[in-house]
């Protein structure tokens, strides 16, 4: 009986998880004590060397450095299943307030990307599928090429001095607008991050769905459902593209989890309060708990879009829900 | 295949949804930001674009160029600079030093009131200073206190400091942001939250990461600020800064990089450049290896050309400097063994080191904290290389540099190092065999702690002048550093900016004059 429900694919699921969440947490805790430097040369930079051994002891103390490195990272974890993330020296907030402010910003920002991406990379690679090696699929598989090698920051450096030299449009030089404050200038400043970080993954996306069309047509039930006279556009969309969609849904998926993570050059360059640059920010300032914590709920966020997805597979292909 | 027209077009109409959303957008009318509205002279909000927000709001552990930038507008000081750098009051109306140089009254300015509404007085000032000199506050500038044995509040408006040995530098020491005057009744938790000082403006808002905002200070002592309001907006990339200031939406902001100053040039915008206290050096650690020996370091100091270091790692945007940047005692550079490139001499100073085969030096560098520092490490290499001394570079991301730099675990770095108006405050605690820095100095001589004790006791301007001329040439004759040059900063300000000085320490404490029009 308790065999049966340790087997429960549900369970071992959510046990695989939480592994994951602990491998990611100690993997965090180590790198962060390993790169050099502390809290306290952060803060000071050279002038550390002024400190005499005695102040050095005191802000030891007030950073709770002095405490031995199991103890610190069983106090963290500790305080993780209290909902208690840490506290923010530089921003003198907790790190739950960080992030209940910095996650909605970075998840905007992702859902927009992936959307535009969407829109742009699926009709493409149907369009450069319908006909291989046609010009056609050249024009796809350029800009899909264009949007792999293009890097973002030359991308939004130049979308963004352009737009503010030449027209005087630049939304992100003003203060950051939260969606549900002020929708219109929030919208705005979204939308050349978005472009930019849409046309980078609207390649992958392209690609994908490029391939999968293309195996998908050679199948023989194509062929027989053509041969039964289903209008051509029924065809594309519920017979080839329907079953196409598991890769497009898994490359869908991975790229949404990257994109949680923080696109923090996308994020420093348009000034956007994400996730990202509160794990830069914090790193830079070795605020050790801020990005302990910070990288967890990444990693959480990560796990549940690859469960999200799983659970499409389910939706959208009925021999895995048969399986 | 027909199947493709259909792709085609719902591709073509996915493109024109996309775009059909962009229009919409763009075509909403860019809500404005209030600063940009013009105002009437002495009014308006000032936006200033900043790459990252302060580290810390407590004075007396600020030390990251934003957050001094910040708290200088914020705290009151005993005594100030002026755009000169001269020691001018701030909260000490007036002082004055006994005969003998141990007593150093302070009047202190009646109806000063901190940002809280409680009156500023002499108690406030005894138990500032002596809580910077307790060792468990940590402050960053506890060690200019040393000669501060006692201080005394014998009524609400003097105090009175008594002294182990006269220290001319006190009242300059006394005028920095890190020796700000607080509340006696503050603490350092309660000030990183709520600032509450006596300085121009008060703390009007703070999003954390992303802007902090400072009212004008009604019942400053002074002249009350023009603007009512400063906004330092972070702005993480400093090309964005530009797009935002030709946007409009920012009307000030400060660059170090004279390549992002460069594309702000236009005409709406103005750039000023002003020489730093500063200083870019070849930092050489006299107890470490080939170089404790000076004729090996005073062969490095032949071997380069400074103005070739300049001209290759910062576009000549520059002045070749001596050790002392302050322009009241500002070192002659041309006054050292070798004022010009002599590979002639390098050679013979090699020689009598015993090293004419060469020798090998490794320096630290690192990549990252300012925007020349790997390309003056490629220069140096090249010169070096000509004169048969290898310069080994070890690039180091900027924590591990800090680290190394603390430890003084290096033969030579490469350094910009920040200077301070006082000849003694910016190179006493480096140079004298006590001083805190000497480790990461790695030279001191006698005549050196003699020089720099007499600096201390003497009053006279002129009189000092002279003794640091000497400490000039006694760090240049025995090569202790090799120092390169001086660089810029550069202000970026739009046309609607009045009143602003920018000063050769950096500071923004001149935002009180600024206005809008």
């Amino acid at each position: 009986m308790l065999l049966t429900i340790t087997r429960h694919p549900v369970l071992t699921r959510i046990l695989g998880a939480a592994a994951t969440l602990l491998g990611v947490a100690i993997f965090v805790f180590i790198m962060l004590r390993a790169i050099p430097g502390d809290q306290i040369t952060a803060g000071l930079g050279t002038e550390a060397a002024a400190l005499t051994p005695d102040q050095r002891a005191a802000l030891e103390a007030y950073y709770g450095l002095d405490q031995p490195l199991l103890v610190q990272f069983f106090t963290w974890l500790g305080n993780i299943f209290t909902g208690n993330l840490g506290f923010s020296s530089r921003a003198q907030e907790s790190v739950l307030d960080l992030t209940l402010q910095s996650l909605p910003v970075t998840l905007e920002l992702a859902l927009f990307s992936i959307v535009l991406a969407l829109l742009i990379g699926i009709p493409l690679g149907m369009m450069s599928a319908s006909k291989p090696d046609s010009p056609r699929d050249a024009v796809g598989q350029v800009v899909g090429l264009a949007g792999l090698s293009v890097p973002a920051f030359l991308l939004a450096t130049a979308l963004l001095a352009i737009l503010a030299s030449s027209f005087g449009f630049n939304p992100n030089g003003q203060a950051f607008a939260r969606l549900f404050e002020n929708p219109a200038l929030n919208l705005q400043q979204m939308l050349l991050p978005a472009i930019v970080l849409g046309f980078g993954i609207a390649a992958p996306i392209m690609r994908t769905t490029r391939t999968a069309v293309l195996e998908i047509r050679s199948n023989d039930f194509i062929r027989t459902a053509r041969a039964k006279g289903i209008p051509p556009r029924r065809l594309q969309v519920k017979h080839v593209l329907g079953n196409a969609l598991v890769p497009i849904v898994t490359m869908t998926g991975l790229q949404f989890g990257y994109l949680l993570g923080g696109a923090v050059v996308v994020e420093q360059i348009f000034s956007l309060p994400g996730i990202g640059r509160q794990v830069l920010l914090g790193i830079q300032q070795k605020e050790y708990a801020l990005v302990q914590s910070t990288v967890l709920v990444i990693a959480l966020s990560f796990v549940l879009v690859n469960l999200f997805t799983d659970l499409l597979y389910r939706i959208i292909d009925p021999r895995v829900r048969a399986a | 295949m027909y199947g493709g027209t259909r792709a085609k077009r719902a591709g073509f109409a996915a493109i024109g949804l996309a775009a059909t959303f962009a229009l919409a957008l763009t075509g909403c009318s860019p809500t404005s930001d209030k600063a940009a509205e013009p105002a009437a002279k002495g009014g308006g909000s000032l936006v200033v674009g900043v790459t990252s927000d302060p580290d810390t709001l407590f004075p007396w552990k600020a030390t990251q160029f934003q957050a001094v930038n910040v708290l200088q507008n914020l705290y009151g000081t005993l005594t100030e600079f002026d755009e000169d750098l001269k020691v001018v009051p701030g909260l000490a109306e007036s002082w004055e030093v006994s005969e003998d140089g141990l007593t150093v009254t302070l009047n202190l300015r009646k109806d000063v009131t901190f940002a809280d509404g409680s009156t500023f007085g002499s108690e406030d000032v005894k138990s500032s200073l002596e809580k910077i000199k307790d060792p468990a506050t940590a402050a960053v500038s506890a060690s200019s206190l040393a000669s501060v044995a006692s201080v005394e509040a014998p009524d609400e408006a003097t105090v009175v400091l008594t002294l182990t040995a006269p220290d001319a530098a006190l009242l300059a020491n006394l005028a920095v942001v890190n020796m700000a005057m607080l509340s006696s009744d503050d603490t350092e938790e309660a000030l990183n939250k709520t600032p509450n000082g006596t300085g121009p403006f008060v703390l009007g808002e703070r999003v954390a990461s992303q802007s902090i905002t400072l009212d004008k200070n009604d019942d400053y002592w002074g002249d009350t600020a023009l603007l009512d309001s400063v906004e330092f907006r972070v702005i993480p990339d400093e090309s964005s800064i530009v797009s935002a200031m030709q946007s409009g939406n920012v009307q000030m902001a400060v660059f170090d990089d004279p390549l992002v100053a460069d594309t702000a040039k236009s005409n709406q915008l103005t750039v000023t450049e002003t020489p730093q206290l500063s200083y870019h050096a070849l930092q050489l650690n006299a107890t470490k290896g080939a170089l404790t020996d000076v004729n090996v370091r005073l062969a490095m100091q032949c071997a380069i050309d400074r103005q070739q270091v300049l001209d290759t790692a910062a576009l000549g945007e520059g002045e070749v400097t001596g050790p002392i940047t302050s322009p009241a005692y500002r070192s002659d550079p041309d006054a050292r063994p070798c004022p010009e490139r002599d590979l002639d001499k390098a050679a013979e100073y090699l020689d009598k080191a015993g090293m004419a085969g060469g020798v090998t030096v490794k320096a630290i560098v690192s990549q990252g904290e300012y925007a020349t520092s790997t390309n003056e490490a490629q220069n140096l290499k090249a010169q070096l290389a000509e004169a048969d001394i290898t310069l080994e570079i070890e690039v180091l991301e900027s924590g591990a540099y800090v680290d190394r730099w603390v430890a003084a675990d290096f033969e030579a770095a490469i350094a910009l190092n920040g200077g301070r108006p006082d000849p003694d405050g910016m190179y006493g605690r480096y140079f004298t065999s006590t001083g805190n820095l000497n480790k990461v100095a790695g030279y001191s001589s006698p005549e050196l702690d003699a020089l720099f004790a007499e600096g201390r006791q003497t009053s006279d301007p002129d009189a000092r002048a002279e003794i640091y001329e000497k400490v000039s040439s006694e760090l240049e004759d025995n090569a202790a550093w090799i120092w390169l040059f001086t660089s810029y900063t550069y202000t970026v300000t739009a046309a609607n900016v009045d009143g602003f000085v920018p000063m050769v320490n950096g500071s923004l404490q001149y935002l009180r004059t600024t206005s809008l029009n």
